[in-house]
Parts: C-alpha cells; sequence; structure tokens
C-alpha cells in the first residue's frame, strides 16, 4: 500500500484520540432531554431588555441561566419548572416588561427520570446499528472467506465507524464548551444515520475489492488489489458525499436553528464516513489480510 | 396523477389551464406539533396501588381522551406509552396551559375505609407520631365506578350535595364495604384529600352514595362536572412537557421547506453538469421519485416533523447516491471501450449490490431507530425509511427505464452525452 495510507490512518488514530480525551476532559454538555430540567425559549418582539434587567425582575426563581439567542430572543435554562411555576415566570416577565412583546417561542420540560431513559435508550439503539452491521456485512463478504478472515471486513468497518462517531463527538464537547451547544434526542438520530451512511459508502468499497479479487483470483497483492478498489470507486464516492453534502448545507443555511446542529453533526459524520472508508478501513483490510500497514 | 395527489393547488390550476373539468382529492399532509405548535405532554400514572394495571391505563386514557376531547383540539393524540406512561399532544392549541390544567386537574376520587388499628395510628398521631402512616386504607372503590353524577339537595336543609350513582360493579363492592364497615367511617377523598367522612347507617345495596360536604351550590356543580367526564383510575403526573409557539412552528416550516427546495435544486444543478444526459434522466427519477415519497407520507398518514423533513432531504441523498453510483459505473465500462448498451447493462447489474447493501444498511439504521426513540427522532426514522426503500425502486427501476429510451443505434454515435 502507498505511504499515503499509513500517514493518513495515523491521522485519523490520533485525531480519535484527541476527541477522546477532549470528551474526557471537558464532557459533554447535554440538553433537556438527557439530563431533565426545562428550558424556556422567549422571544421580545420590540426588543430584548437588558438581561441583568430580566435577570432581577426573576428575582423569585433560583437557578436560572440566561442565554441571549439572536437580535430578540432569550434562552432561559433552570431545574424542572412545574407548570405552575412555569406560568408564574412567564407572568413575572410580563409584569417587568409590559412593552416588550414578549412572547413564549418554545418550552420543555423533562423529569430527570424519562431523561435517563432517553439515555439508555440511545445508547442501545447506537450498539443495535453497530450489531446489525457486523451482521450484515459478515454475510454479504462471506465469499472472501479465502483471502481474509471472515471478521476482517465487518471488524474494519466498524473501526471506521467509530472513527466517524467519535471525531463529531468530540467537536461537540467543544462546541459545548465554548459555544453552549447541547446534545440533544436530534443530534443521536444524526449520530444513527450517519453510522447508517458511513457504512454504506464503506460497504461500496469494499465491494468492489470483492468484485476485484473474485474475478482476478488472489494473484495480485491484496494492497494493490485495494487500493485500485478505491481508485475505482472514488468518483463516485466524492459524488455522492458532495451531492449529500449540499443537501446538509442547504439544511444548516436555511433549515433554521433548531436543526443547525442536527445537519452540522450530519455533514461532519458524512465527510468523515467517506475519508474513513478509505483511510481507515481499507489499510485496516489490508492489515487483517496479513501484510503491514504501508507496505508496497 | 400522483402529482395530483400531492399537490392538488397546482394541478386544478393546470387543469384549469387546460380547460378540463376534474376536481383533485384534496387530502392536506398531516404537520407535526414542531411545525404547527402546540404542545407534547408525557403523563406517569401511578400504578402501584392497582391490580390490572393494563386496565388502569386503558381507563386513563379513555378519561384523558374524552377531556381532550372537549377542548376541542383537531386530531388530539392520546396514546399509552410503555406500561404507565401517556402521551398527549395537542397540535395548533394557543392556550396550553390553560390545556394543561384541564388535563392534569382531574379529579381523583377514592373511598378510604378503617383498618384494625386505625384509632392507634390516630391516637399516636395527636401526640406527633406515626405520620407518614395513612390511617385509612383503599377499598378499591374509586373514581372508575361511577356512573353518572348529579347535584342534589338535601331536603331537610336545602344544602346542596352530590348524588353518585354506581356502576354495576362499583354497586357490589359499595355493597360489601358498607356492610363490613357498619357503623364505621368510609371516608371519601377527592384527589388524596377527605372531602366526606360519613358513617355508615346501614348496608347500601341500590349503588347510590350521597357526598354531603359543605359545598356552595357551585361548588357541587363543578365538582359534578368534573366527576361526570370521568375520574381517573389511578392518579396521574406531567413528568415531560414540550411546547412550540405557533409563530416558530410556521417560521420552522417555512424554513424547512425553503432548506429542501435549495438543496434540491443545487442536487439537480450537480447532477446535470456532471454526468450530462443521464444526469437529466436522473434529475427526472429525483422528480418521479419526490412525488412518489410525498404520496406516501399523505397514503400512510405520516406526521411531517422538522426532524422528518431533514429525513426526507437525506433521503433525497440516498435516492442521488443509487444513480451515481450506476453511472459511475457506465461511464467507467464506456471508457474501457465497451458498447452503450453493454455499458448500461453493466452499470446497472455491477452497481446493484452497491446500491442494495448500502440501503440495506441505512435501512437498519432507520429501523432501530424507528424501534428505540420517541416521537420526534420517529418521525426522522419514517421518513428515512420511507425514502430509501422507495429510492430502490426508483433507482432501479424507473432509472432503468428512461435510459432504455436514449438507448438506441443513434445514441451509440453520441457517447459524449453520457
Amino acid at each position: 500500500m502507498h505511504k499515503t495510507y499509513k500517514i493518513m490512518f495515523w491521522f485519523s488514530i490520533s485525531l480519535v484520540i484527541l476527541a477522546t480525551v477532549t470528551v474526557s476532559v471537558l464532557g459533554l454538555r447535554l440538553g433537556v432531554d438527557f439530563k431533565g430540567g426545562s428550558v424556556v425559549e422567549l422571544e421580545f418582539v420590540n426588543g430584548r431588555p437588558e438581561i441583568k434587567a430580566i435577570q432581577e425582575s426573576l428575582f423569585d426563581f433560583k437557578d436560572l441561566l440566561l442565554t441571549p439567542s439572536g437580535s430578540n430572543g432569550l434562552i432561559i435554562r433552570t431545574g424542572e419548572l412545574s407548570e405552575q411555576n412555569h406560568q408564574l415566570l412567564l407572568n413575572d416577565l410580563k409584569k417587568a416588561f409590559p412593552s416588550s412583546g414578549v412572547e413564549e417561542r418554545k418550552f420543555d420540560s423533562v423529569g430527570p427520570f424519562i431523561g435517563n431513559e432517553l439515555k439508555n435508550k440511545s445508547i442501545i439503539a447506537i450498539i443495535l446499528v453497530l450489531l446489525g452491521v457486523i451482521i450484515y456485512i459478515a454475510i454479504v463478504f462471506r465469499k472472501l472467506s479465502g483471502v481474509l478472515p471472515g471478521w476482517a471486513m465487518g471488524l474494519s468497518a466498524i473501526v471506521a465507524l467509530v472513527h466517524d462517531i467519535v471525531i463529531p463527538i468530540g467537536a461537540f464537547a467543544l462546541l459545548g464548551y465554548f459555544y453552549g451547544v447541547e446534545i440533544s434526542a436530534v443530534f443521536v438520530a444524526a449520530v444513527l444515520t450517519v453510522l447508517g451512511y458511513s457504512v454504506s459508502d464503506t460497504v461500496v468499497v469494499f465491494d468492489r475489492v470483492r468484485e476485484n479479487v473474485l474475478r482476478r483470483g488472489s494473484k495480485d497483492d491484496f494492497g494493490a488489489v485495494v487500493h485500485k478498489s478505491i481508485m475505482q470507486t472514488l468518483t463516485r464516492s466524492l459524488n455522492t458525499t458532495f451531492t449529500t453534502l449540499l443537501s446538509l448545507i442547504a439544511i444548516y443555511l436555511f433549515g433554521g436553528e433548531s436543526i443547525k446542529y442536527f445537519s452540522l453533526a450530519m455533514i461532519m459524520g458524512i465527510f468523515l464516513g467517506a475519508y474513513s472508508s478509505i483511510f481507515v478501513a481499507s489499510p485496516l483490510l489490508v492489515w487483517c489480510n496479513g501484510g503491514r500497514v504501508g507496505k508496497g | 396523477m400522483l402529482f395530483a395527489f400531492v399537490y392538488p393547488q397546482g394541478a386544478d390550476r393546470i387543469f384549469k389551464y387546460l380547460n378540463i373539468e376534474i376536481s383533485t382529492p384534496n387530502v392536506p399532509f398531516r404537520l407535526g406539533l414542531d411545525l404547527l405548535g402546540g404542545t407534547h405532554l408525557v403523563y406517569q400514572a401511578d400504578l402501584s396501588k392497582s391490580d390490572n394495571k393494563s386496565d388502569a391505563m386503558q381507563g386513563v386514557r379513555d378519561v384523558i381522551e374524552r377531556r381532550v376531547n372537549f377542548f376541542g383540539v383537531a386530531e388530539p393524540l392520546v396514546q399509552i406509552s410503555g406500561s404507565d406512561r401517556l402521551i398527549v399532544e395537542l397540535a395548533g392549541i394557543s392556550d396550553v396551559s390553560q390545556a394543561i390544567q384541564l388535563i392534569g386537574e382531574t379529579p381523583f376520587l377514592e373511598f378510604k375505609e378503617t383498618k384494625a388499628d386505625t384509632q392507634a395510628i390516630l391516637d399516636a398521631q395527636q401526640k406527633g407520631e406515626r405520620l407518614n402512616e395513612d390511617p385509612l386504607q383503599s377499598t378499591g372503590l374509586n373514581g372508575r365506578h361511577l356512573k353518572r353524577v348529579t347535584v342534589v339537595f338535601d331536603q331537610q336543609t336545602y344544602q346542596p350535595q352530590v348524588s353518585l350513582q354506581l356502576t354495576d360493579e362499583g354497586t357490589k363492592l359499595f355493597a360489601e364495604i358498607t356492610k363490613k364497615n357498619l357503623g364505621k367511617i368510609v371516608a371519601i377523598y377527592l384527589d388524596g384529600i377527605p372531602i366526606s367522612t360519613p358513617v355508615v347507617q346501614s348496608e347500601i345495596s341500590d349503588g347510590n352514595a350521597v357526598i354531603s360536604g359543605k359545598f356552595t351550590p357551585a361548588e357541587a356543580k363543578l365538582l359534578a362536572t368534573r366527576l361526570n367526564s370521568g375520574a381517573l383510575p389511578v392518579p396521574i403526573s406531567l413528568v415531560s412537557q414540550q411546547t412550540i409557539g405557533a409563530s416558530l412552528g410556521a417560521e420552522s416550516l417555512s424554513k424547512s421547506l425553503k432548506a429542501g427546495v435549495y438543496g434540491l435544486i443545487l442536487v439537480a444543478l450537480f447532477m446535470i453538469l456532471f454526468y450530462r444526459l443521464p444526469g437529466v434522466v436522473s434529475v427526472v427519477a429525483l422528480g418521479i421519485y419526490v412525488v412518489i415519497v410525498l404520496t406516501f407520507y399523505k397514503l400512510i398518514g405520516v406526521t411531517i416533523t422538522l426532524a422528518g423533513i431533514a429525513g426526507f432531504i437525506l433521503s433525497l441523498g440516498m435516492a442521488v447516491d443509487a444513480n451515481v453510483l450506476i453511472f459511475a459505473r457506465m461511464r467507467e465500462e464506456l471508457q474501457v471501450g465497451k458498447s452503450l448498451r453493454a455499458s448500461m447493462f453493466e452499470g446497472f447489474s455491477r452497481a446493484w449490490l452497491s446500491v442494495r447493501d448500502s440501503h440495506v444498511t441505512t435501512l437498519i439504521g432507520a429501523f432501530v431507530l424507528y424501534v428505540f426513540t420517541t416521537s420526534i427522532v420517529k418521525g426522522f426514522a419514517l421518513t428515512l425509511g420511507i425514502g430509501v426503500l422507495t429510492s430502490l425502486f426508483t433507482a432501479t427501476v424507473v432509472t432503468r427505464t428512461f435510459l432504455n429510451l436514449f438507448n438506441g443505434p443513434k445514441s451509440e454515435s453520441k457517447k459524449w452525452l453520457f
């Protein structure tokens, strides 16, 4: 295999390690749907008063976290608010700023119990998808068992998948730390979709490897076969990634605040998915074949 | 045809232009809470004291449904989730707080009787001990056993009273209870507070009971109305609420539609520029794909949410991917010097495995998401799943049919088109 693969492979591995370190040091900023608590999103139609003044008007409530959003918006985060307290809070605001045209845009309140449940469900869902993918790949590529151990393709694909998820999670840990971006249930949906997408990318390359191996026997150097397969599927990989990214960028730019970070996670994941099929999964495959990464 | 179903206004305009008198059926898309504005409520029922848990949940559901219907919201959703949760979704509602009050302030009526050590507990509580113990115990007779509730006036004192008519099952239970507790107290609790603690004078077997608390006529009437609309068989509490204002919903809808249209245009442009004639074919196939998918949404009654639209846009990407795989393969075969006809055949048959595998893996993801998650993400999984299945069909059948149209001796000389 060409030297580039080796360099990129270790570059990816160090990125993954970096992301893991980032997550374990900074932690993830979980949204209310996982953590429990309440979020009130307000819009002051006639202009937002000073944050400090708002804070003062809500002196009855403890542990409020106020963040401005957009030019006239305000997000209030706090522990779980009962419906009664929720109405009291809105009333206090309306009384303190009668001419500000304050309007409630969104209110989320989740009990801690439900949040935990969602967290567990999300983890189970991710594990199930990974398992499903391993099984599917093992079945589809069983014919290659002469060249590779049966688990090799599944394993390489999974390592690539983990790579595709861990790096965006690390990026979101950074975004959470510096910009307060939260991880919500929708983020999990993004991760799961990336899983499906990026595995399909890897599968396309592997499909070609299978075809080349079956057609020509295993006379050629396996590393060369894999490289050839990558080159043959490269146009397709680039085009597909590009068109998908086009849709996603459209969502990111025009889709509004609520799915902005969903699409950002997807953009990262889809890009990494295409990249990792070439520079993570494929070198691993060659390595499983018995040759060292970077040989040839 | 399908186009007319998906976009009847547009179709009507075209028919009018052509002077044809056909009226198209107007089935609206079903929009989710996040696009319409509304509230998503999750209630937790306390089933620790009920024997038949699924019956109790059914009871809760029926009662809440009646209350919600009373509120007059279009297509409300009242759904049991898991074993002890109830999900209520009210779309397009303006006063959420009032709705929560109406649903949440449901009276929980219960009959309680004395225990063997009731007196001992009461004595101890006088001295400030055993405060956490309930001196009375449940009898099993509760709001579920009410048939009819009316306001009556006492013949002697002219005090308003609330008269309860019990169901057959309740009548039997009440007869047993009164027989067992002759000369003792049977207390009537409303929302956990005793409102009446009469002493049983005789066994009551006709299924009539009277609450003679100190009501004003207005209070008695309110209580009767509340009890009539259904008392809950078990207590419930609101554990999660998600409310989206109507203005935010409308904004999200227009923004995501815009994103969808821009995404579609960008993808179409790219395909045509890069793949020329097959690109045009795939854009047509993509158009057919969009119409088919939207038809499914209407037919199955898919609730379209923000995440659902994202799923749809993403499945567009999948549909394009299938075409890209086929065309890339075709081009490759052409470059090797094969005839157009052979290249087309090879392109489809060789790309098929990749198309199949990539779609199946995405389907695995969509399926797991659908089974394991709740509302918001579920909508995404459903639209993604429908999209992927449809894409398998359009990429193989539709694109192939169209390409075959161009598959003649004339085209062989115009290979640059491909």
